[in-house]
């Protein structure tokens, strides 16, 4: 139960911290930062780790295999995507 | 060594809080997403570091198959086609998270043999471990929705089941109910396993039972949101392994999407309960047709020419339809004739141009339009009358002054460009259908606009070939 509350108390405080980073990004870059956000939810991959290195062919195992493959789609696309988008802005001559 | 994993876990959510912060300004926010990737990467290599027991065959493979398929996504995908490209990761993430929770209530607790999940794993992890595939499930299905009505694999138009409300109220409580149960009652591995799985049937049931009675016009705002939930399923796999790092950056991320969301909403003048409840756009052909019109003036390409040279401002208002004839250079390239003549050139983004906000920013930025002449809705909004032409492309609701002046309008009250106040305003646009909202456009008919009736890209080719033979 303390490590719950522990961990509710960083959770709480992280949703504030998120509210006063976020909400003064200028719309130019709202496209790229969703996809960076996105990129970061990508974070489950170290549960995903957690979970497949057993490395048994049972249903935990594969299960885990599965959530690292989605996760790290979900990072390594993310990150990739928001680079590119990231790179063509440019100032003018 | 248990501290020293707790320490640069530490160092990773950090190094995602600073990157973020780069993201609020152009000239450093590429660095800010690298910083955020060296993070991720520091996040997984201690993972595997503090791991008691590992095997590296599964890892490798689920870390090269996805690293493989993420980045041909990623390098193929068209610059216009970002937001289901944003959509489909996304829900990919969140299942991912409610994977993680199958797989980890197996491996703690039925292979264990324990018949209960609560006191396996702890109250707070059971309770956790429900909801992380609740909202991972939601997540994925959710986003696959969203991906298919963009992608327009299924129509974008709302689907509304009768008694669509009550049905998602029984399954929404129906999942909570079960999830409560796996938590806290289910005994023996039978009846875990089957409210294991009745829930994540039931989740995902509900991703898509959110989502089909909102129109593809609106998916931005679901990504937005479901963006958040990602992020909030992985703060829920962060209870459930105690890991601080997973619940600081779920938590982030959620918040993020919860912003986002808001400023959408705002920009569109609706709340989130009616996008996600009204079924906005279902009935669309009511009005709007080109018979209501009177009174439409059109011109030429030449005498378009002819009005832009005589200009000393001109303010482009790009929307999503210049993007889809695939027009951004041949724009850029009118500009830039426009500019050596002494011409000041500027473009007006609405908040949602394009197809998410900042998307327009996006598509410009691929065709080399320098990032400072695009301009904010507040800040050229009192700009436009000193303007001597404003150029529409493509863009339709979000020049409409029916939303200032008409209160019966459906889009009364949304934030538009103030285009009508110019001098001259060219619209160019193939006919005079109506936009995502299907409603008339009082600017077409206005005595100080003149409708270019041309496909965007066939258009600013031939004002431009016409100018460089005057």
């Amino acid at each position: 139960m303390e490590a719950f509350l522990a961990g509710l108390t960083v959770f709480v405080l992280a949703v504030f911290l998120g509210f006063e980073v976020i909400s003064k990004v200028p719309p130019t870059l709202h496209t790229p930062l969703m996809s960076g956000a996105n990129a970061i939810s990508g974070v489950t991959l170290v549960g995903a780790l957690y979970t497949a290195a057993s490395a048994e062919a049972d249903l935990a195992g594969l299960l885990g295999l599965l959530a690292v493959v989605l996760a790290t789609v979900n990072v390594v696309g993310g990150y990739a995507v928001t680079d590119r988008m990231m790179k063509m802005f440019r100032k003018g001559k | 060594m248990k501290s020293m994993v707790v320490v640069l876990n530490l160092v990773a959510a950090s190094l995602f809080i600073i990157g973020l912060k780069m993201q609020q300004r152009v000239p450093t926010a590429r660095k800010g997403n690298l910083l955020s990737a060296v993070g991720m990467l520091l996040a997984v290599v201690v993972t595997l570091v503090g791991l008691e027991k590992l095997h590296w065959s599964f890892i490798l493979a689920g870390l090269v198959t996805g690293s493989v398929i993420g980045l041909v996504f990623a390098y193929r995908v068209k610059m216009t086609a970002m937001p289901q490209m944003i959509a489909i990761f996304n829900g990919l993430g969140g299942g991912a998270s409610a994977v993680v929770a199958l797989s980890l209530v197996y491996h703690d607790v039925l292979d264990k043999g324990l018949t209960a999940i609560g006191p396996a794993m702890g109250m707070d992890a059971a309770v956790t471990v429900a909801l992380s595939i609740l909202i991972g499930g939601v997540t994925l299905t959710g986003s696959l929705v969203a991906f298919a009505k963009l992608q327009e694999l299924v129509s974008g138009n709302p689907t509304l089941l009768p008694g669509r409300h009550l049905i998602l109220v029984l399954v929404g409580l129906g999942s909570l109910a079960v999830g409560g149960y796996m938590a806290g009652f289910a005994n023996g591995p039978e009846e875990i396993q089957a409210a294991l799985w009745v829930l994540t049937g039931l989740s995902l049931v509900l991703g898509v039972l959110l989502v089909i009675p909102i129109g593809g016009a609106d998916m931005p705002v679901v990504i937005s949101l479901l963006n958040s939930y990602s992020g909030l399923a992985a703060a829920m796999t962060g209870f459930v392994i105690h890991n601080e790092m997973l619940i600081i950056t779920g938590s982030l991320v959620g918040a993020a999407g919860i912003i986002l969301t808001q400023i959408m909403c705002k920009a569109m003048n609706r709340s989130l309960a009616n996008v996600m409840f009204g079924g906005f756009g279902a009935t669309t052909t009511s009005s709007g047709g080109g018979s209501d019109y009177q009174n439409v003036k059109s011109a030429g390409l030449d005498e378009a020419a002819m009005i832009l040279e005589g200009a000393q401002s001109v303010i482009f208002v790009p929307g999503y339809g210049l993007a889809v004839a695939q027009a951004q250079h041949a724009l850029r390239d009118l500009a830039e004739a426009l500019q050596r003549r002494g011409v000041q050139v500027r473009y007006a983004i609405h908040p949602v141009a394009g197809r998410m906000p900042g998307h327009m920013n996006v598509l410009l930025a691929e065709a080399n339009v320098p990032y400072e002449q695009l301009v904010e809705m507040d800040q050229i909004n009192p700009e436009f009358r000193n303007t001597d032409v404003v150029v529409v492309l493509g863009a339709n609701d979000v020049v409409n002054p029916a939303a200032n002046r008409d209160p019966k309008s459906p889009i009364y009250g949304m934030p538009i460009l103030n285009v009508h106040e110019a001098r001259t305003v060219l619209v160019v646009k193939r006919s005079l259908g109506s936009g995502f909202a299907g409603i008339k456009n009082e600017l077409f008919e206005a005595p100080n606009a003149l409708m270019v009736f041309s496909d965007a890209k066939a258009a600013l080719t031939g004002i431009l070939e016409e100018l460089k033979n005057a």
